[in-house]
């Protein structure tokens, strides 16, 4: 079992906890996921580490509510516990254990869609750390779906917002303002990682591949055990397939077959359906009953 | 009674079993065992024990269930296996103890799997302790993997007094016996848990959800942790695609994804969360237990079942048995064929699956004739769900996290005649050494290790470590 330490809410639906897991926390780095199972009858479910700290031994998660699982573990407070929690799962990020003066040369900007700010919140923090000033877009539907702002601010040379409806920041999608920045006001970036959802990733590489910037993405099929035992999170890149859980989650960009990874998406969107139904009727009296 | 003939066993109804995950054989009652056991010749050469991976001594514990001494017979068996009651139930008995029978030479041999399994169900059924423990010696032995392999180490290790901690990287004990082999064969909660309960009360720890090369590494166990050695039973999890096209359409799944929903997550209950895709007419490509397993449990949730071999049914590496069962159950099965595409619909779901019908030819290395296509003759079998059990292969995390640890050109790690690897102070056995072999192989191979763990930490160290 693994303990809630702390529980904050950041936007709508989306909260962060702090996880006691000091074996996670000592062996975790940038880029890597860890995987949940709420309760005995709970699936597993990957989460990106969005911090961690060795001394404390916590691990930071975000999770956005979207389904019954996601629901179920967000509607949990400080105190309560995981039943398993295991990781680091992944490769860190490559810069990770990259040569640090070739980082350095880099220009940096980071592209995150809705939740997605967790996970790069850490990245932009380790680059701060090593001296290196990165610019980040944080894109989401509307100003209070916007998260970590602050935070962000703090680590990152600019940070720039943008809201689908206008009510923040730029009026439009992510790439809308990435074009505003690179096209119309000249800032060049030699590297961009998106992180969001499936369909946010596959537009920026549209966009970064026209313009010609390498990018990374972090992708995020349906997955299982993650360690490279089943194979659910096949995904083909640069035509081979690849286990997203092993081989990734970070991968280039312009080599992804997004169409193909966005079917598999939905491959149990009926199933998914069907138990948030049940979970409905189970818990209609609850409290809590999770955000909706 | 006819000597040369069998006690019947009951099995469930063929008709009535396919509706549920209940196990399809029901053993024997006290009475048919000591019948069966009766026929038993109590050889003096007794061929069988030789044939046996762990060397049970088979007349032993059959002579005392042929005298209603249940018990003890549950004692002899506990000499040598830490898993009779998954070991009688899952062994290729007809390929080992039973094989040499002195009565399979006139007439069918002695059921010993089923006498085995009766025992140890007996045992359990009365809560007979089996567990016998020498006194702590204070050294650490860190073993990965809960599978057969890594429970036969621990067990034997912690026997021998050692402090045993087991590293496992599911949230569930047990490797293959919980994610792999199905209820209907394999209990979880009647057979498999109480097994691992049985290594709890001999003092071995486990820690889930620590997975070996990312939470921890070999290095930081030796070094960090003062763990005296290690043992690796880490298992051939890996699976294996065709390389096909549309393989990576919805609906295409590996074995071990279409068995781990079931079986670990137990998708098959409805009050358990995790979802499971079945469709309604499933292809399933290979010819083993994995196979025959993916194909009795997608039959089970519903659908109609296609087994696609490339073989003859002589080649099936799958059990008899097992063969058997899939038959009765209406299994059916399109030998000497396979496939070279899968076809999808416009929204990336399948739709068919395209085969070709294949010849034997020449013997190939592995002595079978080898299968060539006959040209010209692709067909296509209309499927929504495609299962390929086509073997696993080892995960390379550990190797490709551990100095100094060598592994041979099919990705196994490479051990001498005492289980060591490469690095000193580090074994390993089962399916991360064999490639994809059995239950009883793979705790012949903790057993093994077990002992050349003793062996090398008593000569490194003494006896004792000092406090
Ligand atoms: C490596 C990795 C890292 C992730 N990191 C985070 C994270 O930090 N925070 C977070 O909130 N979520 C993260 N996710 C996504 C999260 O795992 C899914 O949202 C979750 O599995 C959905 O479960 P559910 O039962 O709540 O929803 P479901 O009922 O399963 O689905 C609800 C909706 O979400 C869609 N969906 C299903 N699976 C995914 C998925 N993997 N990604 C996106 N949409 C999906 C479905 O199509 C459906 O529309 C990550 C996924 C992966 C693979
Ligand atoms: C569906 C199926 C049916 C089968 N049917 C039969 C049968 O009828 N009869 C028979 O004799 N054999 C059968 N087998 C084969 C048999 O189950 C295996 O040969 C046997 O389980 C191998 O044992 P093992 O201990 O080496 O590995 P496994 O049982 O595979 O156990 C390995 C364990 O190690 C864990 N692990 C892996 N990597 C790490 C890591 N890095 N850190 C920590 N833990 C890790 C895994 O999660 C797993 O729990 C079947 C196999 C399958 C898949
Ligand atoms: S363990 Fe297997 S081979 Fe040995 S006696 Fe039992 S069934 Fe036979
Ligand atoms: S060979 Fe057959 S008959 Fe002889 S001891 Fe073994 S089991 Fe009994
Ligand atoms: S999640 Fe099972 S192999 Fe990646």
């Amino acid at each position: 079992m693994y303990k809630i330490v702390e529980k904050k809410d950041l936007a709508p639906n989306i909260v962060s906890m702090d996880i006691l897991a000091p074996r996670v926390a000592n062996s975790a780095q940038p880029g890597q996921f860890v995987i949940v199972i709420v309760d005995e009858a709970g699936e597993r479910i990957p989460l990106t580490i969005c911090n961690y700290d060795k001394e404390k031994g916590t691990v930071n998660i975000v999770i956005q509510a979207m389904g019954s699982s996601t629901k179920k573990i967000a509607a949990l407070n400080e105190g309560d516990y995981l039943k398993d929690f295991v990781g680091p799962l992944g490769r860190p990020s490559d810069y990770v254990n990259a040569d640090i003066e070739e980082v350095k040369k880099q220009r940096v900007l980071f592209v995150a869609g809705g939740v997605g700010a967790a996970p790069v919140y850490p990245q932009a923090r380790w680059f701060h750390e090593h001296g290196i000033g990165v610019d980040v877009i944080i894109g989401a539907k509307t100003k209070e779906l916007i998260i970590l702002e602050d935070e962000m601010r703090e680590v990152a040379a600019n940070v720039y917002i943008a809201t689908d409806d206008g009510s923040y920041g730029f009026n439009g999608m992510v790439t809308g303002l990435m074009e505003e920045l690179i096209v119309n006001q000249g800032k060049e970036y030699d590297l961009v990682v998106a992180i969001g959802p499936m369909i946010m990733m596959k537009f920026v590489c549209l966009l970064t591949k026209k313009l010609g910037i390498k990018t990374i993405v972090s992708l995020n099929p349906i997955m299982v055990d993650g360690t490279g035992m089943c194979g659910a999170c096949r995904v083909t890149v640069g035509n081979e397939t690849k286990f997203a859980c092993v081989d990734g989650p970070e991968f280039d960009g312009h080599l992804v077959d997004f169409d193909e990874a966005l079917k598999r998406l939905a491959q149990y969107r009926e199933e998914e359906l069907e138990l948030a139904k049940r979970g409905e009727e189970k818990t209609c009296t609850c409290q809590h009953g999770g955000a909706n | 009674m006819d000597r040369f003939k069998r006690v019947p066993i009951s099995v469930q109804d063929p008709k009535e079993r396919i509706t549920n995950f209940d196990e399809v054989c029901l053993g024997y009652t006290e009475e048919e065992a000591m019948a069966e056991a009766k026929r038993c010749l109590n050889c003096k050469h007794h061929p069988c024990v030789g044939n046996c991976p762990v060397n049970i001594h088979i007349p032993r514990f059959i002579k005392h269930i042929a005298e209603g001494e249940f018990e003890e017979a549950a004692h002899v068996l506990a000499e040598q296996t830490a898993l009779p009651a998954v070991c009688g139930r899952v062994c290729p008995q007809e390929e080992q103890c039973e094989k040499v029978c002195v009565l399979g030479i006139k007439g069918e041999p002695v059921s010993i799997g089923k006498l085995e399994r009766f025992a140890a169900d007996w045992a359990r059924q009365h809560n007979i302790n089996l567990a016998k423990t020498k006194e702590k010696n204070g050294f650490k032995v860190a073993v990965v993997g809960s599978g057969p392999a890594g429970i036969t180490c621990a067990g034997d290790l912690a026997k021998e007094g050692y402090d045993v901690t087991i590293f496992e990287a599911l949230h569930e004990p047990g490797g293959v016996l919980v994610y792999g082999i199905p209820e209907f064969r394999l209990p979880k909660e009647t057979v498999v848990k109480p097994e691992i309960e049985n290594l709890k009360k001999l003092g071995v720890k486990i820690e889930t959800n620590v997975i070996v090369g990312r939470t921890v590494t070999i290095d930081s166990l030796l070094n960090e942790e003062g763990f005296h050695a290690v043992f690796i039973g880490s298992g051939a999890g890996l699976p294996k695609f065709m390389g096909i096209a549309g393989e990576n359409l919805n609906g295409v799944f590996s074995a071990n994804e279409f068995l781990t929903r079931n079986n670990l997550m137990k998708a098959f209950r409805e009050d358990y969360d995790t979802p499971i895709k079945v469709g309604s007419r499933v292809a399933v490509i290979g010819g083993g237990n994995v196979a025959m397993d993916a194909a009795r449990t997608a039959l089970r949730l519903g659908a109609e079942v296609w087994i696609v071999y490339r073989r003859t049914e002589k080649e099936l590496p799958a059990r008899v048995e097992e063969v058997h069962h899939a038959k009765e159950e209406g299994i059916k099965f399109e030998f000497l064929t396979n496939p070279i595409e899968i076809i999808g619909n416009e929204d990336g779901w399948v739709k068919s699956i395209r085969c070709q019908r294949m010849e034997l030819g020449e013997p190939d290395e592995s002595g079978r004739r080898r299968p060539v296509p006959i040209i010209g003759s692709e067909f296509e079998i209309e499927v929504d769900t495609v299962i390929m059990a086509l073997g696993t292969s080892p995960n390379p995390l550990i190797p490709a996290t551990t100095s100094g640890l060598d592994i041979n050109n099919k990705k196994c790690i490479v051990v001498d005649e005492n289980g060591q690897t490469s690095r000193e102070g580090v074994f390993a056995g089962g399916d991360v050494v064999t490639g994809s072999a059995t239950v009883i192989l793979a705790m012949g191979a903790g057993k093994k290790a077990a002992k050349g763990i003793d062996k090398y930490i008593k000569e490194k160290y003494g006896e004792k470590a000092e406090a």
